[in-house]
């Protein structure tokens, strides 16, 4: 197969993407697409996991009273404080170990390669929520306090007052850094190589393993994610400017 | 219609209302005025439940304000509140903002909603803006619309909390002409402001606050012909010299 590239180009070889792979799974190029298409499902089932648990950990943190906020606060700080490595292997190697009945069903039930997915989906979620959910947190704190007065004033209960007018505000607002967290989750995905997941990462390096070459298989690797990073920014680029308000912060009069 | 017994409020160590005691009756018009801190925001908010009292009761309707059984929401319903930034949900359009706690509240269809809002859009001469955003009315239309807003509950009494002090001088004007229509109108009205022009017009009484007391509580004439405590000729007299 021919990617319509000269084999050879800045003095690399480029013909190895089109060999066939160790595994006799398709060709090397395939074999990365492989790994893209792994870092793609843990990275966007990852960022659900992420934005829900953020988005109800940010709410709880601006909730009254003591209790719901305090368990809220030690979530993000437990989680964004632990590297995530740490992280992957104790969801990966502890968390079975230590909850019975699912653990069992997680080892015996699961075949390994879902295990990997599923740890380093609620790895990478449970860390980004985390950070989601400070962010949240922020995005409603910007708002005037009157806002969520007027709702009430309305007879609107607590929730419909979230739901309603102070979610789609702050959401609308977070959108920048929100991006950022979707692009860190995107590379961050990369430490699921250490428990063996196929994606990107550990393609490229299992490929300059058997081929030896390290430098086209790393350059091809940084090119895919920048590729995904780019989409992903073009795409926050165009949320952002569908859900600016007129005459707000951004948007025109 | 509003009793207000004995409220007490603390902020901790610091005690904002100090055994306020007042009533506003069906159909009154009550102005409250003070200087800044002297409690009469936190107590107008205390009527609708916003802020939370330690001491005394109120009641609007029979219905205690306080009590934890007392369905908070539904009584927030009947009456109407407008606020000194306006408040109004930039999200969504001045339509929406009228509508939505008509719909979502009083449970009114789409088309019952909407009329409401366009007649009382009309009322407050802001029918051609029921497409825009909040950000893209001044902020004396913003204010009207944030009365259309309250109104459209079909509110049993209406609490402003100093309506026009984030307006600019000639904003003002349109925004108590509506409040004038309104008190002429005979809504029950309890308003935190410094407009003595207002009050002159349409107040039936007017309180005095001071340090979280209720220091004066008469009538309109008797309040501006002869103010019975000297803190009151000062904050007249320092109010009305400009």
């Amino acid at each position: 197969m021919s990617l319509g590239l000269p084999h050879t180009f800045l003095g690399l070889d480029w013909s190895i993407f089109a060999q066939p792979a160790f595994d006799r799974s398709g060709t090397y190029f395939q074999f990365l697409l492989v790994g893209l298409q792994w870092t793609l499902i843990i990275s966007v089932l990852g960022w659900a996991v992420a934005f829900v648990i953020g988005s109800i950990a940010g709410i709880m943190r601006t909730l009254p009273g003591r209790i719901l906020p305090s368990i809220a606060a030690v979530y993000v700080e437990v989680f964004r404080n632990v590297p995530l490595l740490v992280q992957l292997f104790l969801w990966y190697f502890v968390m079975p170990e230590l909850i019975p009945g699912i653990g069992m069903w997680f080892k015996q039930g699961l075949n390994p390669l879902l295990q990997q997915m599923v740890a380093a989906v609620l790895c990478l979620g449970f860390f980004t929520g985390a950070r989601v959910a400070e962010q949240v947190r922020s995005g409603l704190g910007s708002l005037p306090r009157a806002q969520r007065a007027a709702g009430l004033a309305l007879g609107l209960n607590l929730m419909q007052v979230y739901l309603l007018i102070l979610l789609p505000v702050a959401y609308r607002i977070i959108i920048p850094t929100l991006t950022s967290e979707f692009l860190n989750i995107i590379k961050n995905s990369a430490v699921a190589s250490t428990i063996g997941l196929v994606e990107l990462s550990r393609q490229s390096q299992q490929l300059g393993e058997f081929t030896a070459h390290w430098y086209e298989s790393f350059i091809a690797v940084t090119v895919l994610y920048a590729a995904i990073n780019v989409a992903v920014m073009l795409a926050a680029r165009y949320l952002e400017r569908a859900a600016r308000l007129p005459g707000l912060v951004g948007g025109h009069k | 219609m509003i009793s207000i017994q004995d409220v007490s409020k603390w902020y901790g160590e610091f005690q904002v209302l100090r055994d306020c005691t007042t009533r506003v009756d069906k159909g009154e018009v009550v102005v409250v005025c003070g200087p800044s801190g002297s409690g009469k925001s936190t107590l107008i908010k205390c009527v609708n439940g916003l802020e939370p009292f330690q001491k005394g009761e109120i009641r609007i309707e029979n219905v205690s304000v306080g009590d934890r059984r007392t369905n908070l929401p539904r009584l927030r319903a009947r009456v109407g509140m407008v606020f000194q930034h306006f408040e109004l949900f930039p999200h969504l359009t001045v339509m929406q903002n009228l509508t939505i706690a008509q719909r979502r509240v009083l449970k009114r269809n789409v088309r019952g909603a909407t009329d409401k809002g366009l007649a009382l859009l009309e009322a407050v001469g802001l029918k051609a803006h029921a497409q825009k955003y909040p950000a893209q009315l001044s902020g004396g239309q913003q204010q009207r619309v944030a009365i259309a807003r309250a109104l459209a509950m079909d509110p049993i009494a209406m609490l402003f909390d100093e309506p026009t002090s984030a307006l600019d001088p000639e904003m003002i004007k349109e925004v108590l002409d509506v409040m004038v229509r309104l008190a002429q109108d005979g809504m029950t009205m309890m308003v935190v402001t410094h407009e003595m022009g207002f009050a002159r017009r349409v107040a039936h009484r007017v309180i005095f606050m001071d340090q979280g007391r209720i220091v004066e509580d008469r009538p309109k004439d008797d309040f501006f012909k002869d103010p019975g405590t000297e803190r009151a000729q000062q904050f007249l007299s320092k109010i009305l010299a400009h």
